[in-house]
């Protein structure tokens, strides 16, 4: 008998909803993913960020678009491909079109960042996780091969699970065909800026979002390679809080700066500034 | 296709005899090259026992090697972790890379990989951009490289040595985005169904040649002397080729192989 010795309940974890027009209801309490914190959501304020910890809630891409700049030009916009017919894999992607209003997990365009003009690509975990399928490595080569003809720089904003399975092995060369845009972008002497924001991880952290000549990150976003379940399988232990988080990759040596989402548009415009060509352009 | 005689295997057979000890690396460098002298080190961090490097004479003229090794026995398995590199393993290969393009000397890899090591060390020493780093490194090399995957090719931790002008793979060996077990339980939750996941995953060498993903099958016999005299053959052949072609076009044909994906 233990009347008074009752095991702990497990408190419910709190599950993010998939469901993107739920993901933030007017006039609800939400809890912050990083801290913790109750939050009303009216508190997040214009930038959705927690009050507490400063942990950038997850954005749409044209959230982002809206906070971040001053003009924005898409390209590529209704680039479809052949992909594979793997099972089931249609109807999920309508799915993830209906509910985010992309046509891909990555958004890509001419912007003007703080009167910079920039070739801006954001990719948007609420689209498939932000997987990495073949339109979205097509959509990114292209931004880095329009902006090496027009002498642009690149911004990137990361987010992603990593590779689109569905896609199979076409998704692991999209890795490669983006890195070898890059090359071509890095050898024309022009700056590449990553940006990475919750979550950026797999195959997307394994090639382009470690690729640029400053990597900044948002507060807390998971960046990393492996999933923390199967690190914790393979080592058999638990790995700290912190672990994947931006701080901890700061402290690791692979990025640059911590950056508040709100402070991003001017950290970048002056990047931009840093890398124009003497003389001007 | 390969051999008249041979029954085509199931993807899940090839599966199961890509993970089996066929070919280990010692025995690939001592019979398709001659006088290899190994080198150690990424200069950082320490020497990755799971990714094997060094130089060698392929027919007489001096190339780079690198092998991702899974081991021989349980020890080495264990200090290789069963053929999982950790970032200073491929750091380990993008220092040899550099080397090799600094001599102009042909690089060739040999890749069997269940994919890079999914560790707390490995996260905090920047697996990604280790391997992120290998790819971008590989396409701006100025010398021929071909790949060759002779067991398993997983993922990342593979293609991080496999961006090169040409991919080669063993008759029985796979080259997949993730292993049948990991994507059956990201696709399905539930990894027993890995044979199922096998079967759609388009991962034998016959379904990546239909998809231009590799060029070659290498052919296996029994006698690993003949097959290693074809590789032999077939890599002087070809990088003599590539060899022949100017740098920027080397370059940019190695680029427009991944341009089409």
């Amino acid at each position: 008998m233990d009347l008074f010795n009752k095991p702990n309940a497990k408190l419910p974890k709190i599950k993010k909803d998939a469901h993107v027009d739920a993901q933030i209801p007017d006039g609800l309490f939400l809890a912050c993913p990083y801290c913790g914190a109750q939050l009303y959501s009216k508190q997040l304020g214009e930038h959705r960020v927690c009050p507490t910890c400063g942990y950038g809630f997850r954005l749409q891409a044209y959230e982002r678009v809206h906070l971040m700049t001053t003009a924005f030009e898409e390209w590529d916009a209704d680039l479809t491909l052949e992909t594979t017919d793997f099972p089931g894999y249609a109807e999920k992607l309508s799915r993830a079109k209906s509910q985010t209003k992309l046509k891909e997990s990555v958004l890509t365009g001419q912007a003007v960042i703080e009167n910079e003009t920039v070739a801006l690509g954001i990719m948007d975990s609420y689209f498939m996780m932000g997987s990495l399928g073949t339109v979205t490595g097509e959509k990114i080569t292209r931004l880095f091969e329009k902006a090496t003809t027009q002498q642009l720089p690149v911004i990137l904003f990361t987010a992603s699970g990593g590779a689109r399975m569905q896609e199979g092995i076409n998704s692991l060369m999209q890795m490669a065909k983006v890195s070898a845009a890059v090359a071509a972008h890095q050898e024309a002497g022009l700056p590449y800026f990553v940006v990475l924001t919750d979550p950026t991880t797999g195959g997307v952290t394994a090639s382009f979002a470690m690729q640029g000549d400053v990597t900044l990150a948002e507060p807390h976003a998971l960046v990393g390679f492996a999933g923390k379940r199967v690190i914790e399988q393979t080592i058999h232990e638990k790995v700290p809080k912190d672990f994947q988080r931006a701080e901890t990759v700061l402290e690791n040596g692979f990025i640059d700066a911590v950056v508040q989402r709100k402070e991003l548009p001017k950290v970048l415009a002056q990047l931009v500034k840093f890398h124009q060509p003497q003389g001007g352009r | 296709m390969v051999s008249l005689f041979r029954r085509e295997l199931t993807p899940v057979q090839i599966v199961k005899r890509a993970r089996e000890d066929r070919f280990m690396a010692r025995e690939i460098i001592s019979g398709v090259f001659t006088d290899f002298f190994e080198l150690h080190g990424d200069r950082y961090a320490g020497d990755d026992k799971s990714v094997i490097g060094g130089l060698a004479n392929l027919n007489g003229e001096p190339v780079t090697v690198i092998v991702i090794d899974k081991g021989s026995d349980i020890n080495d398995k264990l200090a290789k972790r069963n053929g999982s590199p950790e970032p200073y393993g491929y750091r380990k290969a993008i220092r040899l890379m550099k080397q090799a393009a600094k001599f102009g000397r042909p690089i060739i890899t040999f890749i069997n990989t269940p994919g890079a090591f999914p560790g707390k060390t490995a996260e905090d020493q920047g697996q990604g951009e280790a391997i992120a780093q290998s790819i971008l490194e590989s396409l701006k090399l100025p010398v021929p490289m071909i790949a060759i995957v002779y067991g398993e090719g997983g993922s990342g931790g593979a293609l991080a040595l496999a961006t090169a002008d040409q991919v080669w793979m063993f008759q029985n060996s796979t080259y997949s985005v993730l292993s049948p077990e990991g994507f059956a339980s990201i696709l399905w939750k539930d990894a027993k169904r890995h044979d199922e996941a096998a079967a759609v995953m388009g991962l034998t060498p016959n379904d990546l040649l239909d998809n231009h993903v590799i060029e070659y099958i290498i052919p296996e016999s029994r006698s690993h002397s003949r097959v290693f005299s074809l590789i032999r053959a077939k890599l002087t052949e070809e990088i003599q080729t590539l060899a022949n072609m100017p740098t920027d076009k080397l370059i940019a044909q190695r680029r427009a192989r991944f341009r089409k994906f």
